[in-house]
């Protein structure tokens, strides 16, 4: 040990340079083995070949978080004298048009009365001129129905309760029924996109069913990317 | 080495000779297990020379192949692996799952073959090959209660080895990748669930795919991905019929491969009752 020449840095690290290290063939002031090279190009290759086919696909998998596929569509439910302030009448909406019946829903329609906490429409100006309830239930998306003597959406799978202003009244459900935006053009009501609210009857985007909307559990539920 | 050829079934075996049917003397006496002992007979009858070309052939094909796949080793390892002193039928279970599996994986190829992943057509496909396609009912019946099968076993597996402490060392990684298997079993119900798409296939799919969303952060993702969407719609059938027979089928496959290779190359554990001897326990654990 002690004939050999002195060696900077023996003890704790290898040299970097591939001449230091007695590699055969070095050249002068080079740092990576051409096998090394060789190692590095072929892991290089074949990931740049694997991600090449692999990201593509990835995305194509996820692409629909990302992009809104449905444009704003408004659907006509009947003329404007069908809806009291009293009652809500049931109508038959498309939410998904090309799966047939499975793509249909049904929804609670009423006029707005002025002392509704309802929400205004999109720009923000006028309140919505109708109070179209989404009968998907906010514990985990099973259809309530409204039972007009107690005035209670009800749901069948896991006792949820709303009251007639689909705000909570008991049950699992975390937020008030969703809603959708109304509209009245030449005597004809139009129902258009959905959005969800909070328990203080403040909207919302669009969100799914057992996702919380109130305090932090806001920031714990995202809204889509698309939204 | 040499091992023993496996027992002729008894149309190959010579006949033994009647009591008082002569002296006896020149019949074949041999065991009827050993390939070469034949030739030595003087006097080769018709079912002597089936025998032996039935053996040649066999031995000529095994060879053949050994000579050119050198499995034997491993497949002698695997087959004839000594196991521990007390084995009992609980040991069977983990098998039991993987039969349902292939069972699962068999009649799912020919369920395919009828089936027709379109939201306006899947419940009409699914009642063609109940009610008119012949066996269909049989053949969907064993897929849809071998599921529940297979998760039965998968439980009972699962508690076998729980209870009798097969997941310690050195096992730990086998048990992992058990509950992985678990996860994707437990999957693979999820999703062939929706398949039949009538109202209860669609509404326990909604409420499975909301239970998804309610996991706070990533939720609304997930649930997103499932449905390819924001809304149950025309992707997401589909989507729940690739991820059931394609990308779930083959995950499962590769790691009950990775589970049978690390439970050949550890052995099975001997059950807890069963009091090990030091010297017995000193050999094994070469």
């Amino acid at each position: 040990m002690a004939d050999r020449p002195p060696q900077p840095n023996s003890k704790q690290k290898k040299s970097r340079y591939t001449a230091d290290r007695g590699v055969a063939g070095a050249y002068e002031g080079e740092t990576m083995t051409r096998r090394g090279l060789m190692t590095g190009g072929a892991l290089a290759a074949g990931g740049i070949a694997t991600a090449a086919f692999g990201l593509p696909a990835l995305g194509f998998a996820v692409g629909p978080l990302l992009e809104n596929q449905e444009p704003e569509v408004w659907q006509d439910v009947g003329p404007e004298s069908d809806f009291t302030t009293e009652t809500y009448v049931p109508r038959v909406i498309n939410i998904v048009a090309e799966i047939g019946e499975s793509g249909k829903t049904t929804i609670y329609v009423r006029k707005a009365l002025p002392d509704d906490k309802s929400p205004s429409d999109k720009s923000g100006v006028e309140p919505l001129p109708m109070v179209a309830i989404s009968t998907r239930c906010a514990h985990l998306g099973c259809p309530v129905r409204y039972i007009q003597a107690s005035r209670r959406f009800v749901c069948p799978c896991h006792g949820g309760i709303y009251d007639d202003q689909g705000a909570v009244g008991g049950g699992p459900p975390v937020r008030p029924l969703d809603r959708f935006y109304t509209r009245v053009r030449s005597g004809r009501v139009e129902i258009g996109d959905r959005f969800s609210l909070n328990s203080k009857l403040e909207r919302y985007s669009p969100r799914d069913p057992s996702q919380h909307l109130d305090g932090l559990w806001e920031y714990l539920y995202p809204s889509r990317p698309s939204t | 080495m040499k091992l023993p050829s496996p027992p002729l079934p008894k149309f190959l075996r010579p006949t033994p000779p009647r009591p008082g049917d002569g002296n006896g003397d020149g019949a074949d006496r041999s065991p009827g297990n050993g390939g070469g002992s034949t030739t030595t007979a003087p006097e080769p009858k018709k079912l002597d020379k089936a025998r032996g070309a039935a053996v040649e052939g066999t031995a000529s094909v095994v060879g053949y192949l050994d000579e050119r796949t050198g499995m034997s080793p491993f497949l002698r390892g695997f087959l004839y692996r000594k196991t521990p002193k007390g084995n009992t039928w609980y040991y069977t279970l983990g098998s039991a799952t993987m039969f349902a599996f292939v069972s699962q994986a068999v009649t799912g190829i020919f369920l395919a073959m009828y089936y027709t992943p379109d939201a306006s057509r899947a419940y009409d496909s699914v009642s063609h090959l109940t009610n008119e396609v012949f066996l269909g009912e049989l053949v969907r019946g064993m897929h849809r209660w071998g599921s529940t099968v297979m998760i039965i076993l998968i439980f009972l597996h699962m508690a076998r080895v729980f209870v009798f402490g097969a997941y310690k060392y050195p096992r730990e990684i086998n048990w992992v990748i058990g509950v992985v298997l678990l996860v994707l079993t437990l999957a693979m119900g999820f999703t062939g669930y929706l398949l039949p798409f009538d109202q209860r296939s669609f509404w326990a799919t909604v409420v499975g795919v909301n239970i998804n969303a309610s996991a706070p952060v990533m939720g609304p993702y997930i649930a997103d991905f499932l449905r390819g969407g924001a809304e149950f719609g025309a992707a997401t059938l589909p989507r729940f019929y690739a991820i059931h027979m394609l990308l779930l089928p083959v995950l499962i496959g590769a790691l009950i491969g990775a589970h049978l290779y690390l439970v050949s190359k550890l052995g099975t554990t001997a059950p807890p009752w069963v009091k090990g001897e030091k010297k017995s326990i000193s050999e094994e654990t070469i």
